[in-house]
């Protein structure tokens, strides 16, 4: 399928947001085919189709603002050295249904509108198509090879194939005499990454521009070359329209597409998409941050977190954090090996934050790990705090002990504690990431008196504190557990 | 079936053994202790500390663990059971008093990473159930090292000073598990370091295991380990 006509997209554009209840990007956060989420000076960036893009302090509110001249299709963006590459596609037929496209690519040192150093280089064509060969040049994805260096640049629409091409990443030009390979079918705004060994080439399927009925997905295969055959988990070619599923609609969210990947170091990685429809949000198109997750060798979008009540169970050995507390007993009627199975089954109460809370002290309470009874010092409840902002991808959340305001707090000595009454210091907010591996990194959004960048560990199976965060290691991964 | 009861159950095998003319196990501090002595002492290669001078067990008599809430703790370890029990360095042979008791300190060794205070109890025919065990040493650093942590797995609970400061507490119906537990950051002074534990213990087994950890997490070798 391809793109509808941009104008109307455009304008949808220029139409500013109502407040958003939904865990997509907060502020004005309206994109379509959002490029690889660059860092540029404190700020993250991205643009999208049409002209402009967004920009974001912290990864979470996002607003317009960027800069990006030329128009056109689905952007990429790749910084080399202290340059910034952007590359787009521009179409002459127009996206309602020419294909003599152009990918173009310039350079900029900044990123940033207001900086005296904000200036695009000339635009230069690094591959066309002519409209009736079996190639629509738009949709650019970008790839630095980390290995040896070179640069590569996918493009295409379901007209025809995606193809691959090399460019020169001094100049950003085509390589002199470079062929263009043709990668893959039936799939639109790729992109290529590089990791473990392979290179993955990442499409988005389905259809859009369709608002809530956009069927768009994202699909993958890999290879052991940059030049393919990208092959899915089927061993499928996505020459023949192969490709293993990352992300599809789901969370009120309709038609992801266009997949950026930001790898963070340490176990995380997110990627970038636009979703065709939030629910949530008039059903606009969307910028969307997800974790992305790696499972037996192949990627896949994680969850958003979602508020709730949880156990937070330690990876280390699967004890839960709790309130140093006494364990309070449940009663019960012991039960003898000889008992009447026969007798009437009935359900038992769990335990009540009421039955206990009078047993805590009324000050600070010290933090440790034990084993899960769903007892209530053991349950929390996390909520996001929309006004204490966020970082790429997600708000910082407040972490209190369920049906109360005690909150978990870090402390100057970098140790943990909690409160009697959520405040919103610094100390007391959460940034949660989930990592690749499906777990999480829980880190305080400051420590007080420090800069120190520490996430939750397990210093012992039963001893939570803070350090700095290792991906590599158990006593930095948590799970949450709602049961 | 519990832990507990399966203890309940070997021991009444064990009682039945003897009546049957099988051998009961002899009492001994083998092979599970030797006698401390001057010699120089290190940590063994993962760091645990096995000089120790060992209380024989002040009577605590509990029929469960279970009770050995934070609170029940607290008071169980503030409780004075012989004058200067948070401060005394003890030599091997003082002697004590507790209430009708008259109890020995006596300087060992482990054989094992872990020291086994119900072979300890045993080995001197003393309760080996219902019991508090009192244990001291003294931990020489070359260099005052801070940011370490003190790591202490315990069967059942315990409490844990170094230098006449609360380290750290161990609740519940534990059992011994290395690096169970991790004091808040500490710093280990040059010179000596006096390290003071409590570990209480119902029915079932008692040990301990205890080293010091750097900020790193990894396990403190040069130390050297003495009872004086």
């Amino acid at each position: 399928m391809k793109k509808q006509t941009i104008r109307l997209f455009v304008n949808a554009l220029l139409i500013t947001g109502l407040a958003q209840t939904g865990w997509a990007q907060v502020g004005k956060p309206f994109i379509h085919d959002p490029s690889t989420i660059m860092e540029c000076e404190g700020k993250y960036y991205t643009f999208g189709t049409g002209r402009g893009g967004l920009i974001s302090a912290d990864g979470w509110t996002w607003d317009g603002g960027g800069v990006r001249p030329g128009g056109g299709a689905a952007p990429d963006a790749v910084k080399i050295g202290d340059r910034y590459l952007v590359a787009y596609g521009a179409t002459g037929g127009g996206l309602g249904g020419g294909h003599n496209g152009k990918i173009l690519t310039m350079w900029n040192k900044t990123l940033d509108p207001n900086s005296p150093d904000f200036a695009y280089s000339e635009a230069v064509v690094v591959a066309s198509s002519d409209g009736l060969e079996d190639n629509d040049a738009i949709d650019p994805g970008l790839l630095l090879d980390p290995n040896d260096g070179r640069l590569w640049c996918s493009y295409g629409t379901y007209f025809g194939f995606i193809r691959l091409v090399e460019l020169d990443p001094k100049t950003g030009k085509r390589v002199e005499g470079n062929e263009a390979i043709n990668i893959a079918i039936d799939c639109e705004a790729t992109d290529l990454i590089y990791y473990d060994g392979w290179y993955y080439l990442l499409g988005t399927h389905g259809t859009c521009r369709d608002g809530v009925n956009s069927t768009y997905n994202i699909v993958v295969g890999r290879s052991k070359k940059v030049t393919g055959p990208y092959l899915d988990n089927m061993g499928r070619d996505m020459l023949e329209g192969g490709g293993k599923m990352v992300v599809a609609a789901g969370d009120r969210k309709i038609g992801p597409g266009h997949f950026g990947w930001i790898n963070l170091g340490d176990g995380v990685q997110k990627m970038s998409c636009h979703y065709e429809a939030d629910l949530d949000q008039s059903g606009r198109s969307v910028l969307g941050i997800r974790p992305v997750l790696w499972k037996k060798g192949w990627p896949v979008a994680g969850d958003l977190f979602k508020e709730g009540t949880y156990e937070i169970e330690s990876e280390r050995r699967g004890y839960a954090l709790e309130l140093a507390v006494d364990f309070v007993r449940m009663p019960y009627a012991r039960r003898g090996f000889q008992a009447n199975n026969d007798e009437p089954i009935k359900a038992l109460p769990a335990q009540t934050l009421e039955e206990v809370e009078a047993t805590w002290p009324g000050g600070n309470i010290e933090v440790r790990i034990g084993d899960y009874m769903f007892r209530p010092h053991q349950r929390w409840t996390i909520t996001a705090v929309p006004e204490a902002g966020g970082y790429l991808g997600g708000p910082y959340y407040k972490i209190v002990i369920a049906g109360t305001e005690r909150a978990l707090t870090a402390t100057a000595d970098a140790e943990l504690t909690t409160v009697p009454v959520f405040t919103g210091a610094p100390e007391q907010l959460w940034r949660i990431d989930q990592l690749i591996d499906g777990t999480y990194r829980i880190m305080p959004k400051a420590i007080p008196n420090s800069t120190a960048q520490y996430a939750l560990v397990s210093a012992g199976d039963s001893t939570p504190s803070l350090a700095p965060f290792d991906g590599d290691s158990d006593n930095c991964k948590w799970n949450f557990r709602a049961h | 079936m519990t832990r507990k009861n399966t203890i309940g159950i070997l021991a009444a095998a064990i009682v039945g053994l003897a009546t049957l003319g099988q051998p009961t196990p002899a009492h001994a501090l083998t092979p599970y202790f030797t006698p401390a002595t001057n010699a120089v002492k290190t940590p063994d290669a993962k760091g645990f500390i096995q000089r120790w001078m060992l209380l024989e067990p002040i009577s605590k008599p509990n029929r469960t663990n279970t009770v050995f809430t934070d609170s029940y703790l607290r008071a169980a370890f503030d409780t004075l059971y012989f004058p200067d029990q948070f401060t005394v360095l003890p030599k091997n042979g003082d002697k004590v008093t507790v209430g009708e008791q008259e109890l020995n300190w006596h300087a060992l060794e482990s054989t094992n990473y872990n020291v086994k205070l119900f072979r300890f109890a045993d080995g001197l025919k003393k309760n080996v159930y219902g019991v508090l065990f009192w244990a001291v040493t003294v931990v020489n650093s070359p260099e005052e090292v801070k940011d370490v942590r003190l790591s202490v797995g315990s069967n059942s609970a315990s409490m844990w000073w170094l230098n006449g400061q609360e380290a750290l507490l161990l609740s519940g119906d534990r059992r011994m598990v290395v690096d169970d537990a991790m004091s808040k950051r500490l710093t280990l002074k040059k010179g000596r370091n006096i390290l003071r534990g409590a570990v209480i213990n119902g029915p079932g087994m008692s040990d301990f295991c205890v080293r010091f950890v750097d900020a790193k997490g990894k396990p403190i070798t040069n130390l050297s380990i003495t009872c004086q």
